[in-house]
Parts: structure tokens; sequence; C-alpha cells
């Protein structure tokens, strides 16, 4: 029998935001154990939680972009569970009326374009830490207790893995370029549960679902669902059926396991929390920001393609990251020539970066510095090799391009007197091979340029070695 | 008169025109502690050097020229609030040894103006309770008559002020938890709107219901204090961002043509006949002062202390939860494991009644449970504050009784949690629907015991029920009886 998988995520998104979501304590990772804490983040009794406004802000963002409508009036829960690296016995979280509802991501693939839902966004606080090994035992950590994150729901309308990747990177993108996000999946920034579920193919009836959680990257969220998809139906094929339980994916092995079964679920008793106001939202505020929002992914990709003339690939790879897209636009503006910078950044650029392991916002050649080597090819100063060269030159050393073409000599000829005099020269030390041209083997051809170019220290204008070579030949 | 028998506002003039010191003062309260807190128990925990010192710099305050209402007025706190540097123990095992390491905001007004800590008022542990006998620190006794509970859970707060252990002290209600207690104890007890005083830093029992409120001798000294400890805070969301009215300004006497509602839910058969002696000569005293009595109903009340008992304990079994014996607090020696170091922690560090509370809250939220317990619950409240708004339409304030019965023997309930509970039964319905009221004194029994009238005003309507509060106070003796002890 052929089965349909069926997914829907959960993903938590960690907020930029300075201070943690119900006090004034700095997020800032990697500090020592327990310093960034206060009365109301370690749960003191007699403290109260009062809501950091920007994070309200950023969750709207998220959800404008994300296609959401945003509610007027929304509340926090309290979820009841008891662990050492929850202060409160609860988190403060939302529950009945989220912040934003009802919103949706187009994803494209093998499958054309798809509409995945979005349930719902809302805000909570993130738990601490527990550190083991501790003197003999375990210690808590409470430093990102209280740090903000969104909880981004799909509907259960994903299929495969594949569609599950291209709507996380779509999330992904957007929360990156919203800057709401650091995205930084190592340290947690980015994370995510899957429920995953199979059926026959055609049955409207959905399979039991596990969820599957902790899966902190692109590559381990493929591996998880599709190892769960495969678990699942061999699971059926053998005649047993899927209990409903909560899995956690082993990244070393590439497997879930079973966390605790349905029997074992918390109930987490949620209510209104009694300490926070609802939160109001008026019209203006939510205009305002969607006034102020950033450029998006798509709009990039749309704007690179109709203002730059770039092929659709171009513009695909030049919006992966803001980051990337604005080191290309500033490249473009400089070099005036919006293809060539394009080419350069997917090419030359991306290489030297993935070969030095850097990002680029650490790029060592600066895009005023690759618009204007792009300019002296374009100007016929110097050839498309030679610029390899200088960029070379630049990322090792720094410096200007012009300044390191005058100073290393690295300026094209385009004296034809000068060319000539090296042409006769090449021509002269070959005679075999001017005689196997001259009889129509015209592959001959390449040999004579490449000993020009050679001779010339690869300074020739290619355009008038090529024209001035074929001119003795003829 | 001993000094410690004086009224705050009487003592803030000897100490602004130098006839008296701080020091002096403190010296005497904590003398008359000494001498009568073996009787009483009213304190957890006494601060007496840090008292002397902060005498000392109020009294050196006031000879700047600087001699706020409250500069070197010994005062004392029920043990809910945190009190930095102090031991703060909410009348529980579970917190005995725990220092505060920051001030409730309502005490840090009062100490930015200079007043003198004497101590921790006893409790009952959390503030669940209406006698005072459910704390790990042993019951306080009423001063008026020691085989009797002082009411509660601020039971400390009020037996310091009628056995003249404290100049004033702050309380806490929920369910009744000042009124109650001060209608035992003959003193003046207020519950503000919700949201007027803020709780931070306040150790929460049901944060829905939860308000600070002054405990005092008479109804100046109440609108005093008030006046410090009311207004916005930020650090608490449920603070209310409104101006804080003078409230002396309504310490008029007059109270000609104020309508006063007498909801007759309030006013039962089997009420006390002390009680309801005690209600009589109230209203005919405001209807020969020129008030207007007019009978209003208020259909809900019955369904009050159930709906109490449903909100309450669900928001306590959530609010108790941090006490996990992780960060602080009781810890159980040698757990096998981190679900028994939590579970035996708390087994250990809660009484029976918290326990209870616990149980009862977390049924209440229990999925399958919810709808028909916690979300009918805050249906009941609903209709119980369409009650009061519709009453206010037609009345200015209600008067009834603020509890059915003058303060009963130690003892004589605690097996019986449901007559307990009946005690706060008109009390509870002002904080369901987070309105204002004040209980003061109206009577004394026939066994000698104080009977208390509570005054209900509209939500921030602290203001008419000080005005007729002070003019019921003034034209009668009640409030200069005092316990004999």
């Amino acid at each position: 029998m052929n089965y349909q998988p069926v997914i829907g995520l959960e993903v938590h998104v960690q907020l930029t935001t300075k201070s943690k979501i119900f006090c004034g304590c700095s997020t800032r990772f990697g500090a020592e154990p327990n310093l960034h804490t206060c009365p109301v983040c370690l749960a003191l009794p007699g403290a109260l939680p009062v809501l950091n406004r920007q994070v309200a802000e950023y969750a709207i963002m998220a959800g404008l972009a994300t296609n959401c409508s945003i509610a007027h009036h929304s509340i926090f829960a309290r979820k009841n569970y008891f662990y050492p690296d929850l202060p409160k016995g609860y988190q403060i979280s939302q529950f009945e009326q989220p912040i934003c509802e009802k919103g949706w991501l187009d994803i494209d693939g093998d499958w054309g374009s798809k509409r995945i839902g979005i349930t719902r966004i809302h805000m909570e606080e993130d738990a601490g830490k527990l550190v083991h090994g501790m003197n003999g035992g375990s210690g808590v950590d409470l430093n990102r207790a209280g740090t903000p994150l969104l909880e981004v729901v799909s509907e259960p309308d994903l299929r495969s893995a594949d569609e599950a990747v291209a709507y996380l990177k779509k999330l992904y993108q957007i929360v990156t370029y919203l800057g709401v996000c650091d995205g930084n999946m190592e340290e947690g920034s980015f994370r995510c549960d899957a429920n995953v579920s199979v059926m026959p193919m055609g049955s409207s009836v959905l399979g039991t679902r596990a969820e599957v959680k902790n899966v902190n990257s692109f590559k381990f969220v493929k591996q998880a669902i599709d190892f769960e998809i495969s678990r699942q139906i061999e699971l059926i094929e053998d005649g047993g059926k899927v209990v409903q339980e909560t899995r956690l994916f082993d990244p070393n092995k590439g497997v879930t396991r079973s966390m605790r079964g349905k029997e074992e679920a918390h109930d987490y008793r949620y209510f209104p929390d009694p300490d926070l106001v609802p939160l109001v939202i008026n019209s203006e505020w939510v205009e305002r920001i969607e006034k102020e929002l950033p450029e998006l992914p798509e709009q990039k990709r749309q704007r690179f393609i109709t203002h730059y003339a770039l092929p659709e690939y171009d513009a695909d790879v030049l919006t992966a990251s803001r980051l990337l897209a604005a080191y290309f636009e500033e490249t473009a503006a400089f070099a005036h020539n919006p293809k060539a910078a394009a080419n350069w950044v997917m090419g030359e650029v991306t290489r030297a970066l993935n070969d030095s392991g850097r990002d680029i916002d650490h790029c060592p050649v600066a895009p005023k510095a690759l618009g204007e080597l792009i300019r002296l090819i374009d100007n016929g100063t110097i050839s498309g090799t030679i610029a390899k060269k200088v960029f070379d030159h630049i990322w090792n050393n720094g410096g200007e391009p012009a300044a390191i073409v005058q100073q290393q000599g690295l300026a094209q000829v385009s004296d034809t007197s000068a060319i000539d005099a090296v042409i006769d020269q090449v021509l002269a030390a070959a005679p075999d091979q001017v005689a196997e041209y001259r009889s129509g083997k015209e592959k001959v051809f390449g040999f004579f340029v490449g000993q020009v170019m050679k001779a010339m220290k690869g300074k020739g204008n290619p355009a008038l070695v090529n024209d001035l070579l074929k001119r003795k030949l003829s | 008169m001993e000094l410690f028998d004086y009224t705050l506002h009487h003592l803030h003039q000897l100490l602004k025109n130098r006839q008296l010191s701080s020091r002096e003062l403190t010296s005497a309260l904590l003398g008359r502690i000494e001498a009568v807190e073996p009787q009483i128990n009213a304190f957890i925990t006494r601060t007496v050097d840090q008292a002397l010192q902060d005498a000392d710099q109020a009294d050196q305050r006031i000879a700047s020229g600087d001699c706020q209402p409250l500069t070197g007025i010994p005062v004392a706190l029920k043990d809910i609030f945190m009190t930095k540097g102090v031991r703060t123990t909410c009348a529980s095992r579970i917190l005995d040894n725990f220092i505060a390491p920051y001030d409730a905001t309502a005490w840090s007004r009062m100490k930015e103006q200079g007043a003198v800590l004497l101590g921790k008022l006893n409790q009952d542990e959390f503030a669940m309770g209406s006698s005072c006998e459910n704390s790990a620190f042993g019951p306080t006794r009423n001063p008026w008559n020691t085989a009797c509970i002082p009411g509660g859970s601020s039971g400390g707060s009020a037996a310091a002020i009628a056995a003249r252990q404290a100049i004033a002290t702050l309380g806490t209600d929920t369910g009744g938890s000042i009124r109650q207690p001060a209608s035992h104890c003959g003193c003046v007890g207020l519950k503000p709107t919700y949201g007027r005083v803020s709780r931070y830093g306040v150790i929460a029992y049901a944060s829905s219901l939860d308000q600070v409120g002054p405990m005092t001798r008479d109804v100046t000294d109440c609108a005093l204090l008030l006046q410090v400890i009311a207004g916005y805070d930020p650090k608490d969301s449920t603070s209310v961002d409104t101006a804080v009215p003078d409230y002396s300004t309504a310490l008029t006497g007059d109270v000609k043509g104020m309508k006063i509602g007498l909801p007759k839910e309030y006013f039962i058969d089997g009420l006390d006949p002390a009680v309801q002696q005690a209600m009589d000569q109230a209203i005919a005293r405001f209807r020969d002062l020129g008030a207007e009595l007019v009978p209003v109903s208020l259909p809900h009340t019955g369904y009050a202390v159930a709906c109490y008992y449903l909100i309450a304990t669900a928001e306590a079994s959530s609010n108790l939860a941090r006490y996990d014996g992780i960060r602080f607090g009781h810890r159980t020696q040698n757990p096998s494991g981190l679900m028994e170091l939590m579970m035996q922690s708390r087994a250990e560090g809660f009484g029976a009644e918290v326990k209870r509370r616990i149980m009862l809250g977390t049924y209440a939220l229990s999925s399958g449970y919810y709808d028909a317990y916690y979300l009918k619950a805050q249906k009941v409240r609903s209709l119980i504050q369409q009650d009061f708004s519709a009453a206010f339409k037609q009345v200015d304030l209600l008067l009834t009784p603020t509890a059915p019965t003058p303060a009963f023997r130690i003892g004589e309930k605690t097996s019986d949690p449901l007559q307990m509970y009946l005690s706060d039964i008109f009390t509870i319905p002002v904080n369901l629907a987070g309105i204002c009221a004040i209980s003061l004194p109206a009577g004394i029994s026939g066994d000698g015991l104080p009977v208390g009238l509570q005054l209900v005003g509209r939500p921030f309507g602290e203001e008419t029920i000080l005005q007729a509060a002070y003019a019921f106070e003034q034209s009668t003796e009640w409030h200069h009886k005092k316990a004999a002890l």
C-alpha cells in the first residue's frame, strides 16, 4: 500500500530583544551561570512579570510577514508543570487568544507552489538550563529563563520532509530578514518540533501522530521526518499501530526514540495568567509596524528580477539572506553592472567565503572594492583573469583595486604595435603550428592566444589579441 | 495613656514638634511587645536592633526638618511582604529561613518615609485561613480574649494593633483577610480596590484577588497609611495608573444626603445577635447623621464562597508551584532523585490547609474539569461583579456586617473547614468584584468581643467609604475601646 505522510511543524523562534520578556535582565548568550537573573526570572516569592513591549512588536512583525491576522485583544496563560529549569513551576505562554492567527506561507519546489497554513504564532518565555556533572550533582543556570520566544505553529499541510524543509527555510529567511531572530541554529535560536503521521494514500482520516522534538538543523529535520515516516509505515505494514507519543531525535544515529507516551503526557492546566493584563493592540500600532516593515525576501526577489534584470536563479541565490542581498546591492551600485556584480557575488565571493568559513558580514573585500574592480574590467583596464588576481590580493592584504593594478603594473596592454610585435615573435617561433592553422586546423588558434598572453604576462587586451592574431594569420 | 496607645496621626504631630523622639517611641513599643507577646504571639520575627537604628535615623531626619507622615513611626508587616535583609516566611515551614533579597513596593514606600520596622507578623500560612491558626509558628491570640482567634489571615496584623504592639500595620486581603481580623480585634482595616496598591513583593496567594491594605487604630490613620502605599507601580502590571486622591480631604464628618445601600442578602436570619444589634445601631446612627438608607439586592451573593474557593485555589495551586526546594526555601534531606526532591520538600514544607487548597485548585484546573469548575466560577464572578455595579447605580456605598459572628474560640472550627470558610461570607464578594471596603469598630458583644461594620465602595471609591467611616467613627466611641491586656 502507498502511504501519505502528514506533517505539521512547531517552530520556536528566539527573539533578538536586548532584555527578557518579563523583566529587564539581559538576554546575552554565554555569560557566567545565573549572572543575568533577578527576582522575576528567578521566580522569587512576590515577584511579578511585566511584558516587554518589544516582544509584542516583534510578534506583530512576524505575524504580518506571514500573512496572519493580529489579535486586538490577546492574553497570556500559564502552562503548569514541574521541572528544575522552570523556576515558577509554570511557563508563561499564550493558549487561548494568541497574538497572531490564520496566516500562510507559499513554498516552491518540485511540487510547484504550495500554500502552507500557519495556525498561530504566540509569545512565550524560555526555560533555564540544567548543567550536569557539577560537584557530583546537577546545577541550574537561569540565564536563559525568560528569554522571549515566538512559537509558530503550522497547519498539518506538509506532505514530505522536503516540503517541511522548504517551509522551515522560508520561515527562517523571513524571521532573519525581519531581524527578530539572529538565526543561530547551533545556539538554539531557531528550533523545531515535528508532528508526523501517515495515512493510506487517498484516505481523509489522519493517522495517529508522533511528536518529534529537538531537531535543530534543516538537515536533521529532513532526517528525522524521513526516519519517522519509514518507521511508522513499517510499523503499520507489520501489523502494528502507531501510538501517540513524544519522541526525541538522536542526531548521532539519525533515529527517533520514544521519550514519553500519552499516559505520561502532562496535563498542563492552562489558565489565563492573572498577573498580566490582556494585551490590547490598536490598529494604529499594527499600521505603524506594517509601514516600518523591512522588505521581505519575496518582494526583494521580485525587485531583483525587475530592477536589476537578473535571472530568477540569481535573484533566488542573492536574496537567500538579507546580508547577502545587501552586499550584492551595494556592489552593483559601485559597479554600475548588476549582472556582473551578481556573477562575482555568486562566484568568487561565495567561493572565497566557503573556503575560509566566513559569513558575508565578515567578507574582507568590501562591496565598494568589488564594484570598482568590476568597473576596471568593464572599462578595459584589466581582464577578468587579472581581476581575479586583484580580488585575491584584496582578500588577503586589503587595498584599492585601481592602486593595486597600477602598483603591480597589471593594466592590460591595448597598444596594437606592442601586441603586433609579440605576435610576430610567437608566429616566428612556431612555423609548424602556423602551417597547421593555414591548412585548416583552426583549433590551433587557442595555442597562439595562449602563447601571446603568456608572453605578455596576461596583460594583453584579449579582444585586441584575438583581432590582431586573426589578421596576421589570414 | 502610654505612648504605644496613641494614634499614628497624633504621634506624627508629637514627632514633628520634637515633643517626642522616635527612639523613645520605638523603645516603648519594643517594651510593650516584650511584655505582651507571650500572651499574643503576633510576631514571627522581631527586628529589635534594626528598629532602634532606624529610629535614630528617623530622629536625625526629623532634626534636619524632614518629617513625613510615617517618619519615625514604629510599624509592623504581615510576614507576606518581602523585606530586604529580613526573614520572610509567609508563616510557612517551606520559607522558614528565607531572607528576602528585595523590598515589596508597599513597604519600600513606607521605608522611604522613614517608617521603623518592628518585625514581621503572624498570619495563616500563605494567607490561607480565617483564624491565624494555620501558621507554622503557632496561633496568634485575640488581645480581647486570648482564648479566641484574632481572625485571619492577617491575624497578627490585627492583634498587634489591638495589643498596641505597633502603631500601624499592613495586611493583605484575598477574601477578607484584612477586614475580618480587623472586625475581630476592634481595629480599622481597609481593602483597597484591586490595582490601587502594588502587589509587587507580596507573596502571592490568589493573584486576581490579593490586595494590600492598612490596619490601624482609627479611620484617620487608615487614610494616612493608604495615602503612602497607594498608586501605580510599573513593576505590577495589574496596578492601575490613575491619580491617587488626597484621602484626608474625605474626612469631613459629613454624610448628609449620602445614599447607603443595605443588601438584604447580608442581613440573614441566624446572624449573631451581637452583630445584628451592632448593625441596627449603625444603621440608626447613619440615619441620624443624615444619610439615606436604601434596601438593595445582590442576588448572586449565595454563590460567592463556592466561586471564591475555585478561583482562589486554582490560582494558588499555580502560584505555589515555585516552592520546589530547588532555588530557595526548605529542601528535604537526602532525596533519592529529582522528583522526590521536589515532592518531598513540598510535602514537608507545606501545612495541611495549604495542601488542601493546592489539591482543590489543581483539580479545578484539570483537563476535563476546567469548564465545569474554573470557567463556571469565572462566569459567576462576572455575575457577582454585575450585582455590585447595579447596586452602585442606586447608592453611593453599601453597609454590611464584616463577619457573621464575633471572634470564635481557638480550635473551635479547625476540624470543619467548611464552617471556617463561611466566616468570610460577607467579605469574599468584595474581592471577587475587585472593589473596596473598610471594616471599622461598631460594637462590643456581651462576651466583650469587638464587632465590625463593613462599608463597601465603588471601584476606586476609597474616599467615599473613608468619608462615611470617619463620620460614623467620630459620632461613636467604639474606636476608643481597648482590649484590657
